[in-house]
């Protein structure tokens, strides 16, 4: 005989709420005007901080964040093998994976031997896409990745759908400061 | 071309002709320093903050109130149809107009003379109006400023414009009390009602901020009220209102109500600068303060203007460091500080300057007065069981959490 299961509890009660209460003001802070001057001498004494200033703010198109390049997520890439050919194997992983429902994917028969189907077509809406990396954690050839790269611009819509050899194109830009993890893994 | 050179100079020795071009002159230098008060406000903030501010456009951002500018302007001014038009299209204008025309009466830079006129010729005084009145129609003016805020929310037909435009009534009567409490103790004391006579006299003895400091922080706290601006602001607070009174305005007439703002803001700074800081003059220590403060020439007179601007910087630039510092009273917090502790005082200080009067006492009597006051209202308030604004009278911490 297992024991028996531990009686629900009656009523649901919160323990892990902590009762703050606030203080009594002493008689300083009664007078609220030293208060007052108080934060007066705070404010100014960060106005003339000159170089707490030029440390913190980043002047951002000439000065730049340095990021974890491991495991930033930013703009796509689909990687190329040891030979350039595009890694994907259309196997519609990350299609799948996607909560964002936007990458879109069409397989065809591969011209190589060592696998059986590549993409004729491969688009992601980066504009719809919430960057959460599902697709790179679902590729079991490690094809498509996200790189460092967060300067996403476009003057339309339709420029911020990117195809395959714009993708691939990230990945000639980015493969210097991120090269591809591990080698393709090929006889799919 | 002698004669056209004649001509200025006639204009420029008479009075009336004078004060016409000084009017034109200072709308202009209003205008500027209000579009530039906004650029220093953001970069103050910004500074607070370990932030730049603006900094793009121009160097140092110096060109922001230009970008600006033609960004208001070029905005599409939309005039909602549930609103009351003629109101709607008045309330902007009339702020700032009222902004704007109780700078008239400030003395900017005392009396003087061309180099061309006679040595005997009667000075000319460089004052847009020279009011008997002057001080009664800078309070009149004062309070015309909310008619402003309360049409505009009134023709809004908006709840939030409209609880604003209430907020704004009720602080603006509450506070105009203290306000005309601190600027009657100044007549008090000087017998005048004419700010150049009062600048005069703050020439001959010493600047009235040493006998009535007290009365100078009350003139200041009521002015950030009056201007609407933090801790005050609750007319607009755009946490609660969204934008308030100017919810429902765009483009040009929201701009104006901007400038509104900072207009007050200016006039109020003379206006302080005039009764208690010995407007144009230099404390008589300071370097070059014989040529500033007792000279007749046109190079006198420049700069006192010089020096009564920058009295109104420094004023303009407390105003900021007060906004970004402290945080908006609740609107029954801001009536406890008006009526239980300004008022109050205020009414002490003028009883305080009728007794120095009619006793005929040295009128350093009043700065001992104003010690004795802010002593006793301190003991009043470090007495009392809760603090001047009130306390927030919430539920126990233990009775708010929600139980499933």
């Amino acid at each position: 005989m297992s024991e028996p299961p531990p009686p629900l509890r009656p009523h649901w009660t919160q323990t892990d709420v902590i009762n703050v209460d606030q203080s009594e003001l002493t008689a300083l802070e009664r007078l609220y005007l030293p208060q007052v001057f108080a934060g007066l001498g705070t404010t100014l004494r960060h106005m003339f901080k000159r170089k707490l200033r030029t440390q913190t703010v980043v002047q951002y198109p000439e000065e730049k964040r340095t990021l974890r390049k491991e495991n930033y997520r930013g703009v796509h890439r689909l990687n190329r093998d040891e030979q350039g050919r595009v890694a994907c194997v259309a196997c519609f992983m990350c299609e799948t994976a996607c909560p964002a429902h936007c990458i879109h994917i069409e397989g065809a028969e591969s011209p190589w031997p060592d696998r059986e189907k590549y993409p004729i077509k491969f688009d992601i809406d980066e504009l719809r896409c919430i960057y959460c990396g599902m697709c790179e954690e679902a590729c079991p050839v490690d094809a498509i990745e996200l790189t460092p790269e967060y300067h996403l611009v476009g003057g339309s819509r339709e420029e911020m759908i990117f195809d395959k050899e714009k993708l691939l194109m990230v990945f000639d830009r980015t493969k210097a400061e991120k090269p591809r993890k591990n080698p393709a893994v090929t006889g799919y | 071309m002698q004669n056209l050179i004649d001509w200025a100079k006639s204009i420029l020795s008479d009075q009336f002709s004078f004060s016409m071009l000084l009017m034109l002159a200072s709308i202009g230098v209003i205008m500027t320093a209000v579009a530039y008060c906004i650029l220093l406000e953001r970069k103050i903030s910004a500074w607070m903050q370990d932030r730049f501010g603006p900094n793009r456009v121009g160097p140092l951002g110096l060109l922001q109130p230009m970008a600006d500018g033609v960004k208001f302007l070029l905005k599409e001014d939309i005039i909602p149809r549930h609103v009351d038009r003629a109101l709607f299209l008045l309330a902007p204008w009339l702020i700032f107009v009222v902004a704007m025309i109780g700078f008239a009466v400030l003395p900017i830079g005392g009396n003087f003379r061309w180099s061309w006129m006679a040595a005997d010729a009667p000075l000319l005084q460089c004052q847009v109006a020279s009011v008997d009145i002057g001080l009664l129609y800078m309070v009149a003016i004062a309070s015309l400023g909310v008619y402003g805020v309360v049409l505009g929310a009134w023709a809004s037909n908006n709840k939030y414009s409209f609880y604003g435009g209430m907020r704004a009534a009720a602080q603006m009567l509450s506070y105009e009390v203290p306000l005309g409490m601190a600027i009657l103790t100044v007549i008090l004391a000087t017998g005048e009602l004419r700010l150049e006579h009062i600048v005069a006299k703050q020439a001959a003895g010493p600047w009235i901020v040493l006998y009535h400091p007290v009365a100078a922080l009350l003139l200041f706290i009521a002015a950030l009220a009056e201007a609407n601006r933090m801790p005050f602001d609750l007319a607009e607070s755009e946490q609660e209102l969204i934008g308030g009174y100017h919810t429902e305005y765009s483009a040009m007439k929201l701009a104006l109500f901007f400038l509104a703002e900072y207009a007050h803001m200016l006039t109020t700074s003379g206006l302080m600068t005039a009764l208690f800081f010995g407007g144009y003059l230099l404390p008589p220590w300071f370097p070059g303060a014989a040529f500033v403060n007792s000279e007749t020439t046109a190079l006198a007179m420049i700069a006192r203007s010089l020096v009564f601007g920058g009295k109104i910087a420094l004023f303009i630039s407390l105003y900021m460091a007060v906004r970004w510092t402290i945080p908006r009273f609740r609107f029954d917090q801001l009536m406890r500080v008006a009526w239980k502790g300004l008022v109050p005082i205020s009414m002490a200080l003028v009883a305080l300057q009728g007794v120095i009067v009619y006793l005929q006492v040295s009128q350093w009597w009043a700065t001992a007065g104003n010690a004795a006051i802010i002593l006793g209202a301190l003991i009043v308030a470090a007495s009392g069981r809760k603090p001047i604004t009130g306390r927030q009278q919430s539920l126990p911490a233990k009775a708010m959490v929600t139980r499933g």
